[in-house]
This record gives C-alpha cells, sequence and structure tokens, in this order.
C-alpha cells in the first residue's frame, strides 16, 4: 500500500514533499522496498524468509546504537561513546564466564559501569555544557582506556562469549525470526511509547527544538540530560551484549564499526540532528535500510572502497532530502 | 571640492516592506553641512530600518539618497562608509581579540588624527597595543567613536551611542559634536534622551509610523513640538474594561503584595527598581528601550540573578536560580520574543502543555486524558485558531502569542509577567489578549505588563510604573496615563520644558547622569512618586 501511495503522488513535487513531511515512513518504506527488488534483481532468488531474518538480526544492534543517537540528536546532542561502551560490556560480561559469580554478574557489573559512563557524560553536557560531540567522543577513549585496563587484568582468566548471549545474539526460530527480537521488540515499544507518552519524552523534543522555551517553562536540562545519557549508555551496553552474541567475540574495539552507520541510521530515519524532530520508527526502517544496502553492495560485487562511496553518497542524499522537505518555505 | 547643494545629505520616499509588512512608508531626511541633526521616532516609528537604510544594511524599496549631490546606491555598511556616511553605535565595533592599533589598521584609520580626538574625548593614557577585550567598555565605545571621528565622514551617524555612557564621557562626547557646527561635515545623533538633543542639535527629523511627520528647529521648549509629532493623534477608544475603572486606592492595599521590589539592581542596565504588584491589578511598566525592563523581567522570571536589592513573592523573600523556581513560586512569565517562548515544530498541544511535564515527578506517563482536558480548555479560552493545526511554525503571530499565554492559563495564573505581549499582532487579537488580561485580574491575578504601545496603559492598566536609566522614577494612574503625559515620563521629562536648566543640570554635575534624572523624576508634577 504504501508503494502505491508513493508512486502516484511523486510526480508533483509538493505533493510529494507534504507526504514526506507528513509521513516520513512511507516513502523510507518505499526506498527499502526498491533496495530489496534491487538485490532481487541483481541475485535472483536471493530474497527469501530466511534471507530476512538473516537482515532482521544483523539490523537488531544497529537499530538499538541507532537510537542511541536519536534520543540524544532529538536534543541536538550526539553520543559517539556508543561503539566504546557497548564493546566495554560485551568484552567485561564475557570475562566473567569463568568466574563463581557466572556471566550474570559480570552483565551487570557492565550494565553499572555503562551506567556511570553515561552519568559522566550527563554531567559534562548537562551541568558543564560541553558540547555532546566532544565530551562523548572523549568518553569513549576514557571507556576504551578502562577496557584495555580490564583485559590486562584479565589476561590469564581467559573468557568466552557465554552460551545465552550466543543464543539471543545468532539464533532463529524457525530459521526466521531472531531470538533478539526478544531484546529488541520490548525495547522497542519502552522507547516509542517513552517519546510519545511520557513528560520525559517531550523534555527531549523540547529541548532540542528550543533550549530557551524549555528554560522559561521550567524545564531544568541539566536533569534530563543526565537521564538521557545514563539511558543512551545502558541501551548502547545491551546493544553491545547482542553484538557479542552475534559475532561469537568479545574484544574492546568489538561495536567499532557500528559507530558511524549509527548516526546515519537515524539520520536517514529522520531524525535532526539538529534536535526537535525525528523519532525511532523512522530510525529502526533506517537501520534496515543500511543493512540491506550492505547486503546490496556484497552481492554486487563492488571493490570495497566503491561500497564505502556509494554508502556515503546515499547518505547525503537523504540528508539532503530531509532538509529540503522539513524547512519551511 | 565644490559643493553644488545646499544639503550634505538627503534622503526623499524612503521606503521598505517586509512582506506584507510596512516599516517604512515614506522617510525623508535632509542634513545640512556643519549641522548636528536628530532622527527620533516612537518605538515602531521605523527609526531603525531607515537607520539600516541610511547604512547600507538594508537595501530600500525605493526612495532616493544623496550624498553631496551625487545619488548614492550602497548595498553594504562598507559602501556606505566609502560614500561618505560612517556609524557608531551604542555597542563598539571593534574585534575584541585584536589590539586597538590592528583594529584601527582593519578600518585604514589614520593614526595621527585618531589620537587628537582621543584627546578631545578625554581619553589620554590609551595604550594601543592592548587587547580590545581588556578595554572598558565605555572606554571602547570612545575608541569607536574617535576611529570613526578620525575617518572623517561627510556624515556620522551616531545610534545611541550615548546610552550606555557615563555621564562625564557624554559631557566631552557633547562638546566634542559641538564643534562640528558650522564646519564641513554633519552629525546625524540619534538618542532616547530629549536633554541631550536639546543640548547639541540644531534640528530634529521626526518619524511616525513609517513616515516624517515633521522637522522642528531644536530651540527652548521645542520638545513639546516634538513629543506632539511623535503621537500624532490620538488613537481610537478602545477599552478592554468591563466594569468601572478601578483605582489602585480602591483595591485592598492592606492585601500582601504578589511581587515586592526592593532597590533590584542587574549590575548593567538596572540600578534600583522598587515597586510592588498587588493581587487583582494590571501593572503597567513604561520604558524606552533599554532601560533596564528587560533585566527587570529577567530577574522576575528567575532567569537571571540580581546583583543586589531583595524580591519578595506573596511576602517571603525569594532568591530565584532558574525559572522553575519563579513558576514554583507562582511567578509566570510571557516572553516578548515568540521565537524564544514556542517550540516551533511542535503541536499547539505540546507547546500549552510544556509546564506540566518539566517536574522530576511528572516525567512518567501523561495521562492524556487530563491533558487533552487543560488544554482543549486553554485553547477555547483564548480562542485560538487551531484549524491550521500540526506544528506551531504555521501559526499566524497573533495565534502564536496566544499559544504562550495558553500555556499559563492551562494551569491557572496567580502572578503573571507579560512583556509587551501585543508587539506585531493584528488588532483583534490585541483586543483578545487584553480582555484576557482584565479578566485574570479581576479573577484575582497579579499582572506586570510592559508595554511599548503607550495606549495600552489605559487600556488594561490599572497604574504604571516608569523607568529611566534603570530605576523606577515615578508611578502614573491609569485615569492620568494619556500617552503624551506617559511619553513625557517614559523621556523623564518635566512638563514645564525647563531645558536649560535640565542641560546645566546634566553638563554641570559630576554625578551620574541618572541621579540628575531621579531628581528631575521627583519634581514633575503630574506624576505621583
Amino acid at each position: 500500500m504504501s508503494a502505491a501511495v508513493f508512486s502516484n503522488r511523486w510526480l508533483s513535487p509538493s505533493a510529494w514533499r507534504n507526504l514526506f513531511r507528513d509521513w516520513p515512513l512511507l516513502p523510507l518504506m518505499g526506498l527499502l522496498l526498491v533496495l530489496v527488488i534491487v538485490i532481487q534483481l541483481a541475485d535472483p532468488g536471493i530474497v527469501t524468509l530466511p534471507w530476512a531474518g538473516v537482515i532482521m538480526r544483523a539490523s537488531v544492534p544497529l537499530a538499538i546504537l541507532g537510537g542511541c543517537q536519536t534520543l540524544t540528536m532529538l536534543t541536538g546532542g550526539i553520543d559517539l561513546s556508543v561503539a566504546s561502551i557497548a564493546s566495554m560490556t560485551g568484552f567485561v560480561t564475557a570475562t566473567f564466564v569463568h568466574s563463581p559469580g557466572g556471566w550474570v554478574q559480570g552483565m551487570a557489573i557492565a550494565l553499572v559501569a555503562a551506567a556511570l559512563a553515561g552519568f559522566v557524560t550527563g554531567i559534562g553536557v548537562g551541568i558543564f555544557r560541553v558540547h555532546p560531540l566532544i565530551m562523548t567522543l572523549a568518553m569513549s577513549f576514557v571507556v576504551l582506556g578502562f577496557a584495555n585496563v580490564w583485559q590486562l587484568q584479565m589476561v590469564q582468566t581467559g573468557a568466552g562469549v557465554p552460551g545465552e548471549l550466543r543464543w539471543v545474539g545468532s539464533n532463529t526460530l524457525f530459521d526466521v525470526i531472531p531470538y533478539s527480537l526478544l531484546v529488541f521488540v520490548p525495547l522497542t515499544l519502552l522507547i516509542l511509547l517513552g517519546l510519545r507518552r511520557t513528560g520525559f519524552g517531550r523534555l527531549l523534543f523540547a529541548i532540542g527544538d528550543n533550549p530557551i522555551a524549555a528554560r522559561l517553562s521550567g524545564a531544568r536540562s541539566w536533569q534530563v540530560l543526565i537521564a538521557l545519557y545514563v539511558l543512551s549508555a545502558v541501551l548502547a551496553g545491551i546493544a553491545g551484549l547482542v553484538i557479542s552474541g552475534f559475532t561469537n567475540t568479545a574484544s574492546v574495539s568489538l561495536a567499532d564499526p557500528y559507530l558511524l552507520p549509527s548516526v546515519a541510521a537515524a539520520v536517514i530515519g529522520g531524525t535532526s540532528i539538529m534536535g526537535g524532530r525525528g523519532g525511532f520508527s523512522g530510525t529502526i526502517v533506517g537501520a534496515l535500510i543500511l543493512t540491506v544496502l550492505t547486503a546490496l553492495l556484497t552481492v554486487l560485487g563492488l571493490p570495497e572502497p566503491t561500497r564505502q562511496i556509494v554508502f556515503g553518497s546515499i547518505i547525503v542524499v537523504v540528508a539532503a532530502a530531509y532538509t529540503r522537505v522539513t524547512s519551511e518555505s | 571640492m565644490t559643493v553644488t547643494t545646499d544639503l550634505l545629505l538627503e534622503a526623499t520616499g524612503v521606503s521598505k516592506a517586509y512582506g506584507a509588512v510596512v516599516a517604512l512608508k515614506s522617510a525623508s531626511l535632509a542634513v545640512r553641512p556643519g549641522e548636528v541633526h536628530a532622527l527620533l521616532g516612537a518605538n515602531g516609528a521605523g527609526k531603525s530600518t531607515f537607520v539600516k537604510i541610511l547604512t547600507g544594511v538594508v537595501h530600500p524599496d525605493t526612495g532616493r539618497i544623496v550624498v553631496r549631490g551625487k545619488e548614492r546606491t550602497a548595498h553594504s555598511p562598507a559602501e556606505a562608509r566609502r560614500g561618505g556616511l560612517m556609524s557608531v553605535y551604542q555597542e563598539p565595533s571593534l574585534i575584541p581579540d585584536l589590539d586597538i592599533r590592528a583594529n584601527l589598521r582593519l578600518t585604514n584609520t589614520p593614526l595621527e588624527p585618531f589620537r587628537h580626538w582621543l584627546g578631545q574625548l578625554g581619553l589620554t593614557d590609551l595604550d594601543l597595543s592592548s587587547l580590545a577585550r581588556r578595554v572598558p567598555l565605555a572606554s571602547l565605545r570612545i575608541i569607536d567613536l574617535a576611529r570613526a571621528l578620525a575617518i572623517e565622514p561627510d556624515v556620522l551617524m551616531l545610534d545611541e551611542m550615548t546610552a550606555a555612557l557615563p555621564a562625564n564621557l557624554t559631557e566631552r562626547v557633547l562638546e566634542v559634536l559641538k564643534t562640528m557646527h558650522g564646519g564641513d561635515r554633519s552629525v546625524i545623533f540619534i538618542s532616547h534622551r530629549l536633554i541631550e538633543i536639546a543640548a547639541v542639535c540644531d534640528r530634529a527629523t521626526v518619524l511616525r509610523e513609517g513616515e516624517t511627520v515633521g522637522v522642528v528647529d531644536v530651540t527652548v521648549g521645542s520638545e513639546e513640538r516634538i513629543v506632539e509629532l511623535m503621537l500624532g493623534q490620538s488613537v481610537e477608544g478602545l477599552s478592554a474594561r468591563t466594569g468601572d475603572v478601578t483605582g489602585p486606592e480602591s483595591r485592598a492595599k492592606t492585601a500582601t503584595p504578589r511581587i515586592s521590589a526592593r532597590s533590584l539592581n542587574s549590575g548593567t542596565r538596572l540600578h534600583d527598581a522598587s515597586f510592588e504588584l498587588y493581587p487583582g491589578e494590571v501593572l503597567g511598566v513604561v520604558a524606552l528601550e533599554g532601560q533596564g525592563q528587560d533585566e527587570l523581567f529577567d530577574i522576575l522570571a528567575g532567569s537571571s540573578r540580581p546583583k543586589g536589592g531583595e524580591l519578595l513573592v506573596d511576602g517571603q523573600p525569594v532568591s530565584f536560580r532558574h525559572p522553575a523556581d519563579a513558576i514554583r513560586a507562582g511567578v509566570v512569565y510571557v516572553a516578548a520574543d515568540r521565537a524564544e517562548a514556542l517550540l516551533m515544530q511542535r503541536s499547539i498541544r505540546e507547546n500549552i502543555a510544556l509546564p506540566f511535564s518539566t517536574r522530576f515527578r511528572s516525567w512518567g506517563l501523561i495521562d492524556l486524558g487530563k491533558e487533552h482536558e487543560s488544554v482543549d480548555g486553554a485553547v477555547t479560552r483564548l480562542q485560538i485558531d487551531a484549524r491550521a493545526g500540526g506544528e506551531v511554525r504555521r501559526l499566524s503571530g497573533g495565534n502564536q502569542q496566544k499559544v504562550t499565554i495558553a500555556r499559563w492559563v492551562a494551569g491557572g495564573v496567580r502572578t503573571m509577567l507579560c512583556f509587551d505581549p501585543t508587539r506585531g499582532i493584528d488588532i483583534r487579537t490585541k483586543t483578545q489578549i487584553y480582555r484576557l488580561l482584565r479578566d485574570m485580574a479581576e479573577a484575582g491575578a497579579a499582572i506586570l505588563l510592559y508595554t511599548s504601545e503607550l495606549k495600552e496603559v489605559q487600556l488594561v492598566c490599572d497604574r504604571a510604573i516608569v523607568i529611566f536609566g534603570g530605576r523606577v522614577v515615578g508611578e502614573v494612574s491609569a485615569a492620568d496615563g494619556d500617552e503624551p503625559t506617559l511619553l513625557r515620563a517614559a523621556y523623564n521629562l518635566r512638563s514645564e520644558a525647563a531645558v536649560p536648566e535640565a542641560v546645566a543640570a546634566m553638563l554641570g554635575s559630576s554625578s551620574s547622569s541618572a541621579d540628575a534624572s531621579t531628581s528631575a523624576g521627583s519634581s514633575r508634577p503630574e506624576v505621583q512618586q
């Protein structure tokens, strides 16, 4: 149905623009569909239910990390520490497999550490007014440093990804539905509901749209920002556990390749980096688009540099399209 | 150079419209060589647009500007400067991270004349190699002026240059301006202080509603003529009052004031503000631009902290550290700038409901039913046209302004601060806002209303305080608050225009000009202190 709306109206620029602005999900779904069709044409027979399961499984961690970017970008910020934090939680959890407390204890410790990192970031951004880009970049180095210290401590004990995480991250039901959805679906509902129906969600949009108005209405943005960066860090930590189960690896730089795609997923999904505009549903579709695109470029057998160029160009084009349709003329 | 015309600068038929808003209809200005010419106009008269056009910042829609007989079309301040017109503003235009010498080099200022003018202006001990950011603000203003004088422009425009200058420096500036009389060059002098204009200007051009309405020879007693020109004919007798005008006397003065300000001081423009705001009244604030009213409202709304003085809300001393503290104490603020108050990309509902979710304990699930109820109530009460729907930025200016007020009405108003809430909105919406403010006051709310439209004082206020030079210099009851009285009070002018005395008081005293104005205020007959 979305495809019908998409193709009937796209000849009229203003109708197309209004559609894009009021229902940003429709054109995104359309783009996703086009990519799926192209990949099917490029490699006939590739698109099957199990293939869809593979795509979903690969998209889940990216979508969660994209969620971190969405939430922070709504306030006009960004979270560049998600990759370090995700790697750290996966790694720390893995080092506890052989300890008396088991991996569950390790996971708890790792998530508390993540929350602590987010808390410090929140204080930096919210109280000391350090730009989120700088603050989270710095925090990513600090977290990486601590993870490396931990690695040196744990070099004798040995590590391994717990079986339960491997099950969640890699296994699928009937070869189609990935078990990571058990983590992802509740998180998604929580984020969507939180953004739409809670005071906290309203404040994220308010601070991003107009910090002065939020302040004049009595919002203490530092409280919101601290809570936000703790939330973002914990989400990143959960994503790290899924990634480590998905790849069956634990290393202090495991999630690094996800960093920029997580920002890209949020941007493609229609979240404005200037704040105040966007949402998580777009980010989920954005993550799916990026995953299918990667698959497509691999199927086409393009060399790595070409893939990077195409990848970057698509992000730029989509972001530019958003700027065009969302700015009032 | 042969001068073929007897006018140095002549602007005729200058107009400018921004979309549907006509900022300037037909402005003209004729400046003779060797004169100091004042340019005057009340708020919204188009003065600032005219200045921007003369200085080349804005390009006019129609009109001619002729300098020394040659038509000029300037597209930038730099071009205007090459055309012989140089401006000095209230805020110095020096680059803070360069030293003074480098700043001078940027504008090709000849050094010797600069030193000469600096000496004339009384700033002899300046080290040219000090960074501009290390030089005190008052000295920077003087440097800016000396630089402009050294370039020897045909026309020097001083735009509120003396507004934030200490009295002794103002005196030096005025003395230097006097030496320009009878020479080859001219000065366009813009100031809110009629006393200064009386002291140095030869003639004054008055703008009203985008038109030049008169040129006055500045002599003893010409203030009255100037004020008359600025006012024009009194506007319609529209009233928002439902019942009789209730004077402040008849109100229960025994009630605890909602706000008592005692010698509030912002450390910058506000020096001494004392007044009481009682429940059930609308108290007007009358002031020219930049007299400290912005700072006063910032302090009352909790946006900034006072440097001195005391603030009591409902009889309790308070110290607001954040607007949230003021809101909790029942003091809410309607900002002048809608771009400052609204979430432009969000819906009417979210904008109105914003204060409901700011407190930590309301971060959780929103009770949508309850929210709809109070938001819809406010939308109905303010007659907000919600048909435009969606984002607030698609609403008209009037509806946007109503949303900023509705935000507080939805939660019930105890004490409301309104800063020029009717600026730039249509007359119908204005009337609705007047009526709403009156209704709220009748229901027991206390409202402090700063307005740049003086006629609003009689329309909605019970009484008004006048702020001049950072001090509350007087109080006017609504019954006496016709526009001429208020405008005179806002200019801190005695009605029996004794100009030479006032000038003498200002030029002769070594105390600050603000002190002089307080004493002038206390002897004003029609204004109660």
